[in-house]
């Protein structure tokens, strides 16, 4: 009795001061749990931002060479569109130009994983509910998985900093990229909290906030096509936009830090709003009753129904992005003279003279890209279900493992093959020509994509407990693609993507060598991983 | 055929544990069989051998007379099978996992479905995450029962579920039964167990302990005994398979062996006796003993 009374009492004083209590000890938990992801993370993406310091000073060592690369970068709205323009040629400056974009969303989505996985995934998980009934603030939960972000951003930028000063650009410039950086880290981390709120599936929160980083993106990108320094409407209706708009190492304008910090308080605020007020567990948007009875009978119609939902973001995502981006294609036609520069980088990433269809080429490159990321999430299903215990009772019944497996690859590789075509038919309405050459240049990326997919499929059958290092590998794919090119990467490192392989389309000749083989390659890597996965245990969370 | 369940010798190892340490369990056709162990000694694993989920290092398993690990998809079309912990897709309603599983299986009877929903008090519309544990089980539950399979496996199947609702899955499994249908119930629950299963196998640390029928077993166990005597009790200690005795005047409490019960009876009858109580063994005797190790403590500290 005397040990009720007692805890009664501090649960009431802590009531009046603590809706924080238990912030640090959550903390130290969301720390350890993240001890190797976080680092991981924090150690690529902050060296990323060196490695590529080193590369353009390497490659364009005088500032000559240097200003003649920003002059010819700044010439074309596609370029631009691309790369987004270059406000300073010293190396900051260009090291600034092509990651501040590519960084923050990177932040952005280390941020979403590190905050949706200590909130939304705890309580769906039922793990929060555990620590809820002990010494546990109501709004302790939100806060430590914002400070676990909040500390990963932090030393992202200290990375960021060092790695500049390593590269022989520090100072100022060197801080403004990296609190740009960071500072769209924390803004991220603050929308996906909001998401956590609203939402009772971490998956779909993670989807949501992805898909609002996906947008700020392409906005940013569009309203790079139609200005020449990033000042359109569409660049400020988008936080990367600001990002580009701090304009590190190019006279920083720090007041723009404080718009990201307005924005960041603002969204946290709606999210420690909500927070306050829902029951652990539950969300904002209810759910709602099912049918009775059923009609989902196989093992691919359960897949089907599972995956449903994301194949239907994923395509409507493509489409638009397609339409967005083929709309700025004629912007290529606005080519201020012909720069022998300009022309090079475009050939490396587009692969060939003519500059629409060079655009045309890196745009369905992207696309690809972007669906390799689709097929890895798609094929990684398996896991999920397998880990989560789920498959356990659908194999216990009249379902092979090949069967229940081939439910979920055919969405994964079919649902790539569609979310290309829409990607490339939206490309091709939103450029308004060459319907058939687009489509098909869309459609020539998926033997790279499958390719990805078939890997992840060998290490999810052979290796369960590596099978996430997959995105490791697509990681490092768009790493290459979208720095590569403009780097000047050697060839033999380029080779190691799959996509470095394909024909640039449009524009030049289809080579069908290299697409086969790439799609043989795909399905002996299905074949190996199915193999193994026939031969190995059923894992168990 | 009369083995619904063969297992002989079977050997499974996680890294440097041994799951399963040369089990043996034999499963009559017909029969209601528990299957009984503290936590750890390896139930389910061997239960997910028979689904043929793992693949055993070595021995025999035989489900139906074919392979589990080989024949696993048209053996799992006569098998229903039930977790102890049910987790279930968070946007798929119970009716619809209920069906699916059906499905996969040999089919579902749609009276008996609707039937069972009704006895377990399940309401089908609900999406998988507002399910409560108890209500989970019964989701799995409907589906195994309203299946048209030959052998069920429970494993513990049963947790999170009211004393009303296991009073309904007990019922269940005597129609079962009576239907011909064989069932492996792995269980916890003693009083389940007395009250479903034909026979038992106890299994400890990965091996078979004890297997039988649970009279057969009662034979084994102890029945203690208080009797007041007319005179002095004579040399009660002194005889085989008694324990424990206490003799205070002419009251004298003592536990005996059942299968020595003959030889106290008599001496107790010798001096006179003025009252008798007899205890036979409860179940609850019977399992510690099993899963009490007779040496070493770690058995110790599980049967805690």
């Amino acid at each position: 009795m005397t040990a009720v009374t007692v805890s009664a009492t501090r649960a009431g004083r802590s009531a009046r001061g603590g809706q924080l209590t238990g912030t640090g000890t959550l903390l130290r938990l969301a720390l350890r749990r993240d001890r190797i992801m976080m680092p991981i993370w924090v150690i690529v993406l902050g060296g990323s931002f060196s490695s590529v310091g080193k590369s353009f000073s390497s490659l364009y060592d005088t500032a000559a060479q240097r200003a003649e690369l920003a002059a010819s970068m700044n010439g074309n709205s596609s370029l631009r569109a691309v790369y987004g323009p270059v406000f300073n040629d010293s190396v900051g400056g260009l090291v600034t130009w092509r990651m501040v974009g590519f960084g923050a969303a990177m932040a952005a989505v280390m941020s979403l994983i590190i905050v949706i996985r200590h909130t939304r995934e705890e309580e769906e998980t039922g793990r929060q509910e555990m620590l809820s009934a002990a010494m546990v603030g109501r709004r302790a939960p939100l806060t430590s998985a914002l400070l676990a972000a909040l500390i990963a951003d932090a030393a992202l930028a200290l990375m960021i900093v060092a790695g500049m000063a390593g590269s022989g650009a520090g100072g100022a410039g060197a801080v403004a990229l990296a609190l740009t950086v960071a500072g769209i880290g924390a803004l991220f981390a603050c929308t996906a909290a909001i998401a956590a709120q609203l939402t009772e599936s971490a998956r779909l929160a993670k989807g949501l906030t992805a898909a609002v980083i996906g947008a700020a993106f392409v906005l940013k990108a569009a309203g790079d096509s139609s200005t020449d320094d990033a000042s359109s409407v569409l660049n400020w209706l988008s936080p990367i936009g600001w990002a580009e708009n701090v304009r590190a190492y190019a006279d920083e304008r720090w007041w723009v830090l404080l718009v990201v910090g307005a924005a960041v308080l603002i969204q946290g605020g709606i999210a420690y709003a909500l927070a306050g007020r829902r029951d652990v567990g539950m969300s904002f948007l209810p759910t709602r009753p099912g049918p009775a009875t059923g009609r989902i009978s196989t093992a691919f119609g359960l897949a089907l129904r599972l995956q449903r939902g994301a194949l239907i973001g994923w395509t409507l995502s493509f489409a638009a992005v397609g339409a967005v981006f083929g709309g700025l294609t004629g912007g290529a036609a606005d080519l201020v003279g012909t720069n022998e520069k300009t022309k090079e980088i475009f050939e490396r990433m587009g692969g060939q003279a003519g500059l629409t269809d060079a655009f045309l080429a890196a745009m369905v490159g992207m696309l690809g890209m972007v669906a390799a990321l689709y097929i890895v999430a798609s094929v990684l299903r398996l896991h999920g279900e397998e880990t989560a215990g789920r498959a356990e009772p659908v194999l216990a019944g009249g379902v092979s493992r090949i069967g229940w497996a081939a439910g979920h690859l055919v969405i994964a590789f079919g649902g790539a093959a569609l979310i290309m075509a829409v990607g490339g038919l939206g490309l091709a309405a939103g450029y308004g020509h060459e319907l058939p050459a687009v489509l098909g240049a869309s459609l020539a990326q998926l033997p790279a994509v499958w390719l990805l997919g078939g890997l992840t499929v060998l290490l999810y059958g052979a290796l369960p407990k590596a099978a996430v290092a997959s995105w490791g590998v697509v990681g490092i794919c768009l790493a290459l693609g979208w720095i590569g090119p403009a780097v000047n990467m050697p060839q033999p490192v380029m080779n190691l993507s799959p996509f470095s392989h394909l024909p640039k389309l449009p524009g030049t000749e289809m080579q069908w060598p290299p697409a086969l083989w790439l799609t043989a390659g795909a399905v002996v890597l299905v074949a190996a991983g199915l193999g193994a996965l026939r031969r190995r245990d059923v894992q168990q969370g | 055929m009369t083995k619904a369940i063969t297992v002989a010798g079977l050997h499974k190892s996680f890294g440097r544990t041994h799951a399963l340490d040369g089990l043996d369990l034999a499963v009559e056709t017909g029969e209601v069989h528990g299957f009984l162990g503290p936590n750890g000694s390896g139930k389910s694993t061997t239960i997910r051998v028979l689904l043929g989920l793992l693949r055993a290092d070595s021995g025999a398993a035989q489900l139906l007379g074919r392979d589990p690990w080989n024949d696993a998809v048209e053996l799992h079309r006569r098998v229903a099978y039930v977790p102890g912990d049910v987790t279930l897709w968070r946007n798929l309603s119970g009716g619809e996992v209920i069906d699916l599983y059906g499905r996969l299986r040999g089919g579902l009877d749609p009276a008996r479905r609707a039937d069972l929903i009704e006895r377990y008090e399940l309401d089908p519309t609900k999406k998988g995450r507002t399910y409560s544990k108890g209500n989970r089980q019964k989701v799995a539950l409907v589906a195994a029962f309203a299946s048209d399979v030959d052998l069920l496996i429970l494993d513990e199947p049963t947790s999170g579920l009211d004393p009303l609702m296991e009073e309904v899955f007990q019922s269940c499994v005597a129609e079962e039964r009576e239907r011909g249908r064989t069932i492996l119930l792995s269980s916890h629950i003693l009083s389940e167990v007395e009250a479903l299963c034909d026979r038992v196998s106890i299994i400890r640390q990965g091996r078979t302990v004890e297997s039988g029928s649970l009279a057969d077993m009662r034979h084994l166990t102890r029945t203690s005994i208080t009797a007041e005597l007319a005179g002095a009790p004579n040399g009660l200690a002194h005889l085989p398979g008694v324990h424990d005795i206490d003799i205070q005047g002419m009251r004298v409490t003592l536990q005996v062996d059942t299968d020595k019960l003959d030889a106290v009876l008599r001496s107790l009858t010798a001096s006179g006796v003025r009252s008798l109580t007899s205890t036979p063994p409860t179940l609850e005797e019977l399992f510690l003993r099993h899963y009490a190790a007779d040496t070493g403590e770690r058995a110790g500290v599980t049967a805690r």
